[in-house]
């Protein structure tokens, strides 16, 4: 086969008031796991939904396989060989795993035997599926496996995976890359989307960096490093947090939790068990765990949007709090911020004044006779906007006009700013590009320094290790005893947070053709 | 073909263009109706919007059915906010007239300082009665709001409709539906000598602009507008849902019982079974077409009063049924309802060449 298999020049898509692509240019060849890097904002996503038929392009030129071609919907797409895993699963929960899959087919004739090809895949690759069971059940790894195989059902020459391994654990990760390699090998390019640049560079073998919506870099992400990839990102120099001074604290405990247990108020959500800590002023607890496994339900826990039944399960400062609410746990100087920014930490239609008075109004004294202090509360978000960083208009503008990272600085800072005693940050970087994540590690290494007793909830072990002091495993509802970091090491966590079970045997991966 | 596209951010051009269009596409489509049914459909068009307000004391007509829609546009103007969806205002509004009508009854002979407010309390209760009855189910039995308000409001108006031929009904009124006539005291106070001009005009407007501050400028108003926005966010930030869906029940029902009781009290001066010609639910349209913005209730309002005044002119002076006026409220809420897509979206023509070119 000669000649790239996509080429795409010219691929310029303008939003109202947001010119999202620039002339951008990308060229995968066959066999080629290609990355595609760039902070949130960059036009990464834009790019993607052009090439997968969801976004029409205003300019530019799509040619597949030698052949110039447009795309007018993901159908096509996927008649064209192009294939997509998105970050956020579509599937049903209370379906069966070959139920679902039936369900993205198009015809009868598609389902016919389709129980023995999704077997038949499934081991071909190492992605090891019961087409049986409910996909309720099914770990998050096991949730994307369904994702591939339906992509590989329709023999695709084009694979794209948008953010694949931010649900995984490290032996996930490994198997994934495995099947991803194979698959290349036998002549599925893939289109990787990702964060991780570590990742990336042992991965991919080329790679296309935008930013704002332009090229403006292609590599070989081996030839570079870490550091270099980020800078080029975001363009700017980095510098690595400076390691904290970790000493065994014995200061009194900020925050107690005595057996903590709860019944999860959502049906398919997991039930806390028996959760004890005690974290001192000044320390860092990481809490690690794969997702959907109480991490959501321990920190509404925490912050009061679940109550814990009895007051003295949760102490700040000794003071008993279990029975109260967000409003007087913030009274304590407890502060919180939630994974979800868009309809949980912020109201995307509001302003950034009004995000900022949302969860400080009270310790920010933002409200007199029941009237909010428009001056005040302006000038609060004033403050955040400058202290962090945060690249926007001003406090007018509404949340949803900013980044994922720059909305992630403003709503740490809307905490840092009132001086907790406690802060709970549930997911601190997720999907923030390399320079906002930065600014949050050092923020919240700061506020530890003065004496705040901080949780950091992650599914990113690589921050975990960054910042904690001591590290956590959250599996199942249960919480393994603290191990301090300098301990404890990426696989250790890592069969912690696969739960009691040993981790599965590396999958043998026999050789046959994807195409027979 | 035409396509409709999502715009990406609210359009504010359409935010106000919208109820616009859509009283231009009203005005255009009852002018076919009425051209359908063999009138002039210029001279209907008149006769509806335009004649009642020239005629003597048009205006004091106009602003005496405008009050109650806009005192009830305005409470549920806050509770779609936060999004609790009473439609049950038309058995808020009965039941404040039942309640403050007992009252006038009880005291026949009271002085005026004392029964008029007395009936003023009355009828807020009775409205939050009804409106709390609704809060209570949602929040103990989660019922939806939507169908007990509802369903009270067909409970009240047989409570009514009991009550005035039953245990109410005047003796001396040979036998029909009616109570007795209110004392001269149980009259709501008017603002002009001789006209029907009762202090709820006065009222009204004051209290769209009181719950507007409330709504815009409060800690209250930022929980309702949260609430309805991001409820996730309002847990978050510790505002109690259950407390927030019992104000917005209790405020919108208690206006809705002080409208009734306006009603019953300025203007009628007795109960009959037929004390609301739809109130409540075109105070429904009112909110919507105000934009859910007190403020914007109180035009609102006036347009809606409007087109019950044009409808009894249609009736009088081109002898067309009654249900014109509800045929013409309910072409103006779905036209509403309608363009409001074009606050998230564009329409465009565009022809369909999208080919595989391979």
């Amino acid at each position: 086969m000669a000649g790239p298999l996509l080429t795409m020049t010219g691929m310029t898509k303008q939003y109202p008031g947001c010119l999202a692509n620039d002339h951008v240019s990308i060229t995968i060849e066959h066999n080629q796991i290609h990355a595609l890097l760039g902070e949130n904002g960059a036009g990464k996503s834009t790019l993607v939904k052009m090439i997968y038929g969801v976004t029409k392009p205003d300019e530019g030129e799509i040619v597949w396989e030698g052949q110039k071609v447009t795309i007018a919907n993901p159908g096509q797409a996927q008649r064209l060989g192009i294939g997509m895993v998105f970050q956020h699963f579509s599937l049903f929960e209370a379906l069966t795993v070959a139920d679902n899959i039936a369900l993205g087919l198009g015809s009868a004739k598609e389902r016919v035997g389709l129980r023995e090809r999704i077997v038949r895949i499934s081991t071909e690759y190492g992605l090891p599926l019961d087409p049986d069971r409910v996909v309720h059940d099914l770990s998050v790894g096991e949730r994307q496996r369904i994702e591939i195989v339906r992509c590989l059902l329709q023999n695709p020459k084009l694979l794209i995976m948008d953010e694949p391994t931010s649900v995984l654990t490290p032996t996930e990760v490994q198997r994934l890359f495995i099947t991803l390699r194979r698959l290349a090998s036998e002549g599925c390019s893939i289109l990787y989307i990702s964060h991780k640049l570590e990742e990336v560079r042992s991965l991919c073998s080329a790679a296309t960096i935008m930013r704002l919506g332009r090229n403006v870099a292609r590599c070989i992400p081996a030839e570079k490093t870490v550091k270099e990839l980020a800078e080029i990102m975001i363009s700017a120099e980095l510098h690595a947090p400076t390691p904290r001074p970790r000493s065994a604290s014995h200061a009194p405990p900020r925050l107690v939790l005595d057996r903590l247990t709860i019944r999860s108020p959502n049906q398919f959500g997991t039930d806390l068990k028996d959760i004890s800590l005690s974290l001192a002023g000044g320390e860092i607890l990481g809490i690690a765990g794969i997702a959907g496994n109480g991490q959501a339900e321990l920190m509404d826990a925490l912050s009061g949007e679940i109550l814990a039944g009895k007051p003295e399960t949760i102490l700040i400062d000794s003071i008993p709090v279990g029975h109260m609410g967000p409003t007087d746990r913030r009274g304590v100087k407890g502060c919180f911020v939630p994974e979800e920014r868009n309809g949980h930490g912020a109201v995307t239609t509001m302003s950034l004044a009004e995000n900022g008075f949302l969860s400080a109004f009270q310790r920010g004294n933002l409200v007199r006779f029941g009237v909010i202090q428009k001056k005040r509360t302006s000038a609060f978000a004033q403050k955040i906007i400058a202290q962090f960083d945060v690249r926007t208009t001003g406090p007018k503008a509404e949340a949803r006009s900013l980044s994922g990272g720059n909305l992630q600085k403003f709503l740490v800072g809307r905490e840092v700013l009132q001086d907790p005693s406690v802060l709970v940050i549930n997911q601190p970087t997720w999907g923030v590009d390399a320079g906002a994540a930065l600014a949050i590690h050092e923020a919240i290494m700061a506020l530890a320094s003065e004496g705040t007793a901080v949780i950091i909830i992650s599914q990113d072990l690589d921050e975990i290790f960054v910042l904690a002091d001591r590290i956590s495993v959250i599996a199942a509802g249960r919480l393994s005893p603290p191990i301090p970091t300098r301990e404890a090491t990426v696989e250790s966590i890592g069969r912690l947070m696969g739960g009691t079970t040993s981790p599965p045997p590396p999958v043998e991966v026999p050789r046959v053709a994807l195409r027979a | 073909m035409l396509k409709i596209e999502p715009r990406g951010l609210e359009s504010k051009f359409w935010r106000y263009a919208s109820p616009i269009l859509a009283l231009v596409l009203t005005g255009l489509t009852s002018g076919l109706i009425f051209a359908a049914m063999g009138r002039p459909a210029g001279l209907t068009v008149y006769t509806f919007l335009i004649a009642p307000l020239l005629q003597q004391d048009g205006l004091a007509a106009l602003v005496v059915k405008a009050a109650p829609l806009i005192m009830m546009g305005v409470g549920l103007s806050l509770a779609y906010r936060a999004n609790v969806w009473n439609i049950g205002t038309e058995g808020q509004f009965t039941l404040g007239a039942i309640f403050a009508g007992g009252v006038a009854l009880a005291l026949p002979d009271a002085p005026a300082w004392i029964i008029f407010p007395a009936m003023l309390m009355a009828g807020m209760l009775g409205g939050m009665v009804s409106g709390g009855l609704v809060a209570w189910m949602r929040i103990g039995f989660n019922a939806n709001e939507i169908l007990t308000s509802l369903m009270f409001t067909y409970i009240t108006q047989y409570l009514l409709v009991y009550l005035v031929t039953g245990p109410w009904r005047d003796p001396a009124g040979f036998g029909f539906p009616q109570t007795a006539m209110f004392s001269d005291a149980a009259a709501a106070p008017k603002l002009i000598e001789d006209s029907n001009v009762h202090i709820g005009v006065l009222l009204a407007p004051l209290i769209a602009i009181g719950l507007w501050f409330m709504l815009e400028k409060s800690l209250l108003g930022f929980q309702f507008r949260v609430l309805g926005q991001a409820p996730r966010a309002a847990r978050f930030a510790g505002f109690s849902e259950d407390r927030l869906v019992w104000v917005a029940m209790l405020v919108s029902g208690g206006l809705a019982g002080l409208a009734g009781m306006l009603e019953a009290t300025g203007t009628l001066g007795q109960l009959t079974t037929n004390i609301s010609p739809g109130y409540g639910f075109a105070a429904i349209i009112v909110a919507f077409l105000g934009r859910l913005n007190p403020l914007g209730v109180i035009p609102a309002g006036l347009l809606l009063a409007l087109s019950y005044l044009g409808g009894d002119a249609a009736q009088i002076n081109l002898g067309l049924p009654n249900a014109v006026t509800g045929i013409f409220q309910g072409i103006l809420l779905f036209y509403l309802l309608g363009c409001d897509v074009l606050l998230l979206h564009r329409i465009k023509w565009r022809r369909d060449t999208v080919r595989i070119a391979r």
